[in-house]
């Protein structure tokens, strides 16, 4: 679809001159900002698409001179999948992903919608004293959330993986909600008011339903962050609640070659939110330019 | 136990049993090859120990560092073995984090473990860790080419005779480096050999009053020398190569020489993963004013911490996973070539291995000739060849290895990157109370 229309575009400027110099300066730009687009988009992904390359290679191949040309192999993820179960990683990754954000959300919402539509004179302060709170280095608070895991028993349970992916998400997932619920028109809600519904239902049917492509796409960032959150997966779990950056982090070495096994574990890795994303973009898209285009 | 995850539900109640009666240990350790292949022998352990189940928690060396210094220091219990090496031994045992490995068993047999290992795994005279696998440094070196130049290698190389085969056997063109050494920064990367030169070169990290060293004349020969060696006659690149990166180099026949861990031998010397295997000469590492301190000793060890939970299973682990028979075991079951190697006196007496690791003798000698007690032509008050012995090391090695990076990518000459480092160093000996 997409190659189909950039070639349109690409053969406009050789068309006859029928055309307005205007509508062939915005064919022009259009088509810069196709090229500038693509050759992003390919930056972008192209480290994504040399991992997966190498997962297929042989360890001395690896290393070797890049090349694409090899025999595609799968040695590497039969030796990735004989020395650690991915299974068990895979589960704890989606239990805590989705458990932080389920819970993020929980606690954000409410949050958001008295910040939105009863603010108050602190209401901004709050806000960004919330977003300090994101600009601690995590390796700072590392030893008291350590010693509170070893005191309370966390250490190694998704349940403390979830609290604290929770506190990290929270700052960034009321922000954005924030500005989600302050861009609907107030007078909705109190139509909803003058027919009588009281503050839940209020939520719950007319605020929810309306800024649902946000709240999806908040949903979908926060899951992501936690996916993808390495310092205190690594550090906070040992063997029973590791989620798969800890699976990732087993396959690097100091000594002997270990990046075909290291691409294979990573591929693995990302494979099921890739997946998860490339499903839900259209939601993703939508919830990210709510509000912009009005 | 994976077998439990693909049984059918009727069958979980039975193994759920079994179970439920096993104690679990849990093993934390690095990813490198010899504990790849103690964790594929999981199963030959839990049969032999029924009531005992192991969990692993593999992670890269930094990382893993770091995780097990968070949990022992704040007494976590998260680990019931640790991988550890001999830099951690004696810090970690003055502070009373690790239980004292005293009354080992009979049948493990002590005294088989090599002297140098163990006296670097000890503290107040007590075993505080059991070695899985030792390496000194040595040298690496291409037999064809020495031959074809006309070149004899001698019982004992020294840095120059090094320098000058280094000249001879360089050719870029052809992608054919005199020698390749590490340049990575980092305490444990070419810090590790750049400390081996210093000694060589009769420096000393700290004087009896430790006061650094690193603005002295001997410091600056080596470093000069290690600088110009690897510009004139190294890799494009060296100081982003690593172990890794030198073995690759080497296995696929670019370099001359290399001069690295005893570790690597038996992956050069392996047909499947390098191409040089039938070239392969040995020799111990060059010297230059003394042969004290030129080549380093490392070993990584099995510690059981203090705040275990269960350090009888641990101990019957690690004694299970360092004797003689688990050597027999890997030997057999992988080929010889692959067994840890530099702990045990056994292996080495061993024909299947003397047959099939011609190397052999150059690492025992390389292992039992490293003192990390008297590691300096003039006196030092610390212990260990290629690092020292104290907490602050790692920051200072690493702070330093920067700097010496900086010097051989042309960034600062080696002057000032010593100075620097000097200065530096004195800083951080001040602040943590060495210094007046």
């Amino acid at each position: 679809m997409t190659t189909a229309k950039n070639q349109t575009v690409a053969r406009a400027p050789a068309a006859p001159t029928t055309r307005s110099p205007l509508t062939s300066a915005l064919l022009n730009r259009r088509l810069w900002l196709g090229v500038l687009g693509w050759t992003l988009a390919l930056v972008i992904f192209f480290p994504i698409f040399w991992m997966i390359v190498t997962g297929f290679k042989t360890e001395a191949e690896a290393i070797a001179d890049p090349s694409l040309i090899f025999s595609p192999t799968l040695e590497n993820y039969a030796e990735v999948q004989s020395r650690a179960g991915y299974a068990k990683f895979a589960l704890n990754s989606v239990v805590v992903a989705f458990g932080s954000t389920l819970l993020a959300l929980l606690i954000a919402i409410p949050a958001a919608y008295s910040m939105a539509f009863l603010p108050t004179k602190r209401t901004k302060g709050t806000l960004l004293w919330m977003l300090s709170t994101k600009m601690l280095p995590p390796v700072g608070v590392l030893v008291p959330i350590y010693l509170l895991f070893r005191d309370t028993g966390l250490l190694d349970t998704r349940t403390g993986l979830v609290i604290v992916y929770t506190l990290m998400n929270l700052p960034i997932v009321v922000w954005m909600l924030y500005t989600f619920f302050k861009d609907m028109p107030k007078d909705i809600l109190e139509a909803g008011r003058m027919d009588g519904a009281g503050t839940l239902q209020e939520v719950i049917y007319l605020l929810l339903p309306l800024t649902l492509p946000g709240i999806a796409s908040t949903g979908l960032l926060a899951v992501i962050l936690s996916w993808n959150e390495a310092f205190w997966s690594l550090n906070l779990t040992s063997s029973q609640a590791a989620p798969l950056t800890a699976y990732i982090a087993s396959f690097s070495s100091p000594e002997g070659l270990f990046w075909a096994k290291l691409s294979a574990a990573s591929t693995m890795a990302i494979a099921p939110i890739l997946i998860f994303g490339w499903l839900t973009q259209k939601q993703m898209v939508r919830g990210l330019t709510f509000g912009a285009v009005k | 136990m994976k077998l439990s995850r693909v049984l059918p539900i009727a069958g979980l109640a039975a193994v759920g049993a079994t179970v439920a009666n096993a104690e679990t240990i849990t093993v934390a350790t690095v990813n490198n090859n010899d504990m790849v292949v103690m964790q594929s022998l999981t199963d030959a352990f839990e049969q032999s120990h029924p009531d005992i189940k192991l969990d692993w928690v593999v992670l890269e060396e930094n990382v893993l560092r770091q995780r097990l210094t968070t949990d022992i220091a704040t007494g976590g219990g998260q680990f019931d073995v640790m991988t550890i090496g001999t830099y951690e031994v004696p810090i970690w045992a003055e502070r009373s984090w690790l239980t004292p490995l005293d009354n080992l068993p009979e049948d493990y047999q002590v005294d088989d473990l090599l002297k140098s290992v163990r006296d670097g795994l000890s503290y107040d005279d007590t075993l505080q860790a059991l070695p899985f696998y030792a390496e000194s440094s040595m040298m690496y070196y291409r037999k064809d080419l020495f031959d074809e130049a006309g070149i004899t290698m001698p019982d004992q190389p020294t840095w120059e005779e090094v320098r000058e085969w280094a000249g001879k056997l360089h050719d870029a063109d052809q992608e054919q480096y005199g020698i390749c050494l590490r340049g990575k920064p980092g305490w444990g990367e070419n810090m590790a050999l750049v400390s081996t030169m210093v000694n060589s070169f009769g420096g000393r990290w700290f004087d009896m009053d430790w006061q650094p060293q690193i603005d002295s004349p001997a410091w600056q020969e080596a470093v000069s020398f290690y600088v110009d060696l690897l510009d004139n006659f190294g890799p494009p690149g060296a100081s982003s190569n690593g172990f890794n990166e030198n073995l690759a180099l080497f296995s696929r026949g670019n370099c001359a020489m290399w001069v690295d861990a005893t570790s690597a031998a038996g992956k050069l010397f392996d047909a499947d993963q390098s191409s040089v295997a039938d070239k392969l000469g040995f020799a111990p590492a060059p010297v230059a004013k003394t042969p004290k301190g030129s080549h380093w000793l490392w070993s990584w060890a099995l510690a059981i911490p203090a705040s275990s939970d269960s350090k009888d299973a641990a101990r019957q682990f690690i004694t299970w996973a360092t004797s003689k028979d688990y050597i027999s075991l890997v030997g057999e079951r992988e080929g010889w070539t692959s067994v840890p190697p530099g702990t045990r006196t056994s292996t080495y007496e061993n024909p299947n291995y003397q047959e099939s690791a011609p190397f052999a003798g150059f690492v025992l000698d390389a292992i039992q000739g490293a003192d990390p007690t008297d590691s300096t032509l003039e006196p030092s008050p610390y212990t260990g060849v290629q690092f020292v012995g104290i907490p602050e090391f790692q920051s200072i090695g690493t702070q330093v290895g920067q700097m010496v990076a900086a010097a051989l990518t042309g960034e600062t000459s080696v002057e000032q990157a010593l100075q620097s480092s000097q200065r530096a160093t004195e800083r951080t000996m001040k602040r943590a109370g060495y210094l007046d």
